[in-house]
């Protein structure tokens, strides 16, 4: 604060103002505070879901009931695993904090647009996690406690097979969720339209700013719908409407559509940011521009795009008409286009480049192997024909994990080991960052790559136990996940020793590749930065 | 901030928020109208199976049989017997046939049912014709009381023009019947019962 004076001259004691304790965090309007609760949340949200994915494991780790004496807990675990993931780990990490951190740092704006919504936002998510944590211990199917259907949610198991109000917690809890997400939408697409620094164009903005751009939009259009779904679902309930209940004319695939009109674009608001974050650190440790930034740019934008008209691919077994089917495995495999013009673009800015391994570039460039796994994977599964025999096997738990755990999960920590200096002005030592890649990467391949085996040989997901036949293969997927679990005692001893550590980091920590504007500011940034805006000058890209 | 916030931004921020605004409601609505829609689309594609009804029979009989599988079922809540008088019956295409279900209440009360119905495969819903069918109404029956209730129906001879049926042999008319809604109780309050009713 240089110029408080002059702050108060122009009556904005609201910016100037540096509150301190319980109210600094509360009360918080500051972007940085904001995405660093954000942050935090998404962690310790992280240790429930992966508690509760451990206990998945240990159980599947040989045929017969080990841990769970209720088949129907396990159930249990596996649809309050998939929801916190979700919408407590990956949006609230990749979304709230990378983006609440550094979209107005890239795009040189002050804070975002509506400061106190933020602080709404954030301040939702513990409420929303605290029903649905509620909702794993009240009565939910006749005889068990929670909710056991699967995030999806599908009536009507999820109506007249859960009479208790485990799911009306759950409900409310998403309810809250969608409300948080899309205040947050309605701030990033503000912030970003309006608020960009003099020059910097649409074209001239950076890729993750295009990707938080982007993700809103689709958060934007793709909530409101699930929000709507699920209300009926919970009328249907509780109030005796009959949108999805055919004794009275109502029809539960409807709720399939619906849910899926979100659920697709849902999977790339969770991997766009992720692209974005991939895009700086190749570009970083490249030291070169991105190639092709607006093929990147607009590729994001037409993903986003055709994720809203292929939502049927996951429904191919709902008993949909042949040309139906033909045209969603058409359109899906479009996806691939796009897709493609980001990976290789990513393989072009790295071609030639001046290479330099650190942490960050290892996550990145695990990320663009392991994304692509789970992509081809994908296209595999956009076959109808395919997908009668592959439909809710493990080959589909393999592909949306490899494009979720290993993609969005290793962007997720790519944007850790990379920004951390900035947000924390500390540093992880890098070996730690390279260990817990190697460890993850490893634990994270041996846990889901059997997966296609035991999928394709037909095991189905959703079962507490299988078969002898498939024991070999889920005993190395244990495994795998206990590395992978590991993996994440190295991650909190890289934040320990940062924190204990008397070495602080320089403004631009990683050099001269790293371009974008946050590393003009120190480490970590002030309070409140760009008291004077930045000017970007320069052509378009 | 050394530079306040330009009016312009402020004015410019609140005219996205309002768009924002408009493009949920928007979407919240297009969820709930998906519902008539959906509905209404069923009825006229024969979407899903759904089945159409006829006021009078096909214009021509071809000589072709096909034939019509039977299924019927009871939803856990009603305590009913119900089955067709035959599992499957042979027909011309074009043809208009009667069948009988046998329902019978085998439960100690009063109850009401009432049936839905499709067909599969799902494509030939908007070529199954119904004249007449118990499915129309509620069905009360006294514990113990029974009855033969018809269906009329014929299968529309446009069904050879369409691609993906052209040699379809065999059609299943399915009837679930589930009690009548008026009993229904909201969910939440039904813990501890073992078994929920509908």
């Amino acid at each position: 604060m240089a110029n408080a004076a002059a702050d108060h001259a122009h009556g904005h004691d609201a910016h100037a103002d540096h509150p301190t304790g319980w109210r600094r965090w509360v009360m918080s309007t500051n972007h940085k505070d904001i995405g660093t609760m954000y942050l935090i949340f998404a962690i310790a949200a992280g240790l429930v879901g992966g508690f509760l994915s451990i206990m998945m494991r240990l159980e599947l780790a040989e045929p017969g009931l080990q841990y769970f004496s209720n088949p129907q807990t396990y159930n249990v675990f596996v649809t309050g695993h998939g929801l916190i993931m979700v919408f407590f780990v990956v949006m609230p990490a990749v979304i709230g904090g990378y983006g609440n951190w550094f979209v107005p740092l890239m795009i040189g704006a002050p804070d975002m647009a509506f400061p106190r919504m933020n602080n709404i936002s954030f301040w939702l998510l513990p409420a929303s996690l605290s029903l649905l944590l509620i909702s794993l211990f009240v009565e939910g199917a006749p005889g068990s406690n929670g909710f056991g259907g699967g995030w999806t949610v599908y009536p009507p198991l999820s109506v007249a097979g859960h009479p208790g109000p485990a799911l009306d917690f759950g409900i409310l809890s998403l309810h809250l969720a969608g409300a948080s997400s899309i205040l947050g939408a309605i701030n990033f697409i503000t912030t970003i339209l309006n608020m960009r620094a003099p020059g910097m164009t649409m074209h001239k903005m950076p890729l993750f700013a295009w990707a938080l751009l982007v993700t809103a939009f689709l958060l934007l259009l793709s909530l409101p719908v699930l929000a709507g779904a699920i209300t009926m679902l919970l009328t249907d309930r509780n109030f005796g409407t009959s949108f999805f209940d055919p004794t009275n004319g109502g029809d539960p695939i409807l709720y399939q559509h619906l849910f899926w009109f979100f659920g697709h674009p849902e999977v790339y608001i969770m991997i766009l940011p992720g692209f974005g974050i991939v895009s700086h650190i190749i570009s970083t440790f490249s030291k070169k521009p991105i190639f092709g930034y607006l093929g990147m740019a607009y590729a994001m934008v037409a993903i986003g795009a055709v994720g809203f008209i292929v939502w049927a691919h996951h429904m191919y077994t709902a008993g949909l008409a042949l040309n139906t089917q033909r045209y969603f495995v058409f359109a899906t495999m479009v996806i691939a286009v796009p897709t493609g013009v980001k990976i290789f673009s990513w393989i072009a800015t790295m071609w030639g480049g001046s290479i330099r391994f650190s942490a960050a570039m290892h996550w990145a460039v695990g990320f663009i192997f392991l994304f692509t796994v789970g992509g081809v994977t994908g296209v595999v599964l956009s076959n109808a024909g395919l997908d009668r025999n592959l439909h809710n096997t493990y080959y589909v738990v393999a592909h949306f994990h490899y494009v979720l755990s290993l993609g969005a999960v290793f962007s997720i920590f790519a944007a850790w080991y990379y920004w951390f200096p900035k947000m924390s002005g500390r540093i992880i030592p890098e070996a730690i960052g390279k260990l817990h890649f190697w460890v993850a990467f490893i634990g994270a391949n041996v846990l889901f790559f059997p997966m296609h085996f035991t999928g394709l040989a037909g095991m189905p997901r959703h079962y507490v136990d299988y078969p002898e036949a498939f024991a070999g293969w889920n005993k190395i997927s244990s495994i795998g996940s206990y590395i992978f679990a590991f993996g994440l005692l190295i991650f909190f001893y890289g934040i320990f020793k940062a924190f204990t550590s008397p070495v602080r980091a320089a403004n631009s920590p990683w050099g001269e590749g790293a371009t974008t504007l946050e590393w003009t500011l120190t480490s970590p940034p002030p309070y409140h930065q760009f008291e004077t805006l930045p000017r970007i000058s320069g052509g378009d890209h | 901030m050394t530079q306040p916030a330009l009016p312009s931004t402020n004015n410019r921020n609140r005219a996205t928020r309002v768009a924002c605004v408009a493009a949920i409601g928007l979407m919240v609505g297009a969820a709930y109208a998906a519902s008539p829609l959906y509905r209404l689309f069923c009825k006229v594609t024969g979407y899903g199976g759904t089945t159409q009804v006829a006021t009078s029979g096909a214009d021509s009989v071809l000589d072709r049989t096909i034939k019509i599988r039977l299924d019927a079922n009871v939803s856990n809540g009603l305590n009913w017997k119900f089955q067709p008088e035959k599992p499957v019956i042979s027909m011309k295409i074009g043809e208009t046939a009667t069948v009988f279900y046998h329902v019978e209440n085998h439960g100690t009360s009063d109850s009401v049912g009432v049936a839905t119905y499709n067909v599969q495969p799902d494509l030939a819903g908007s070529y199954f014709n119904k004249l007449q069918c118990f499915c129309f109404s509620d069905l009360k029956l006294k514990p113990g009381e029974s009855l033969d209730v018809p269906v009329v129906f014929f299968v529309d001879p446009a069904i050879v023009k369409e691609h993906d049926l052209a040699k379809l042999d065999e059609i299943t008319l399915s009837y679930t019947f589930f009690p009548a809604k008026a009993a229904k109780k909201p969910v939440a309050e039904l813990t501890g019962q073992a078994k929920p009713q509908l």
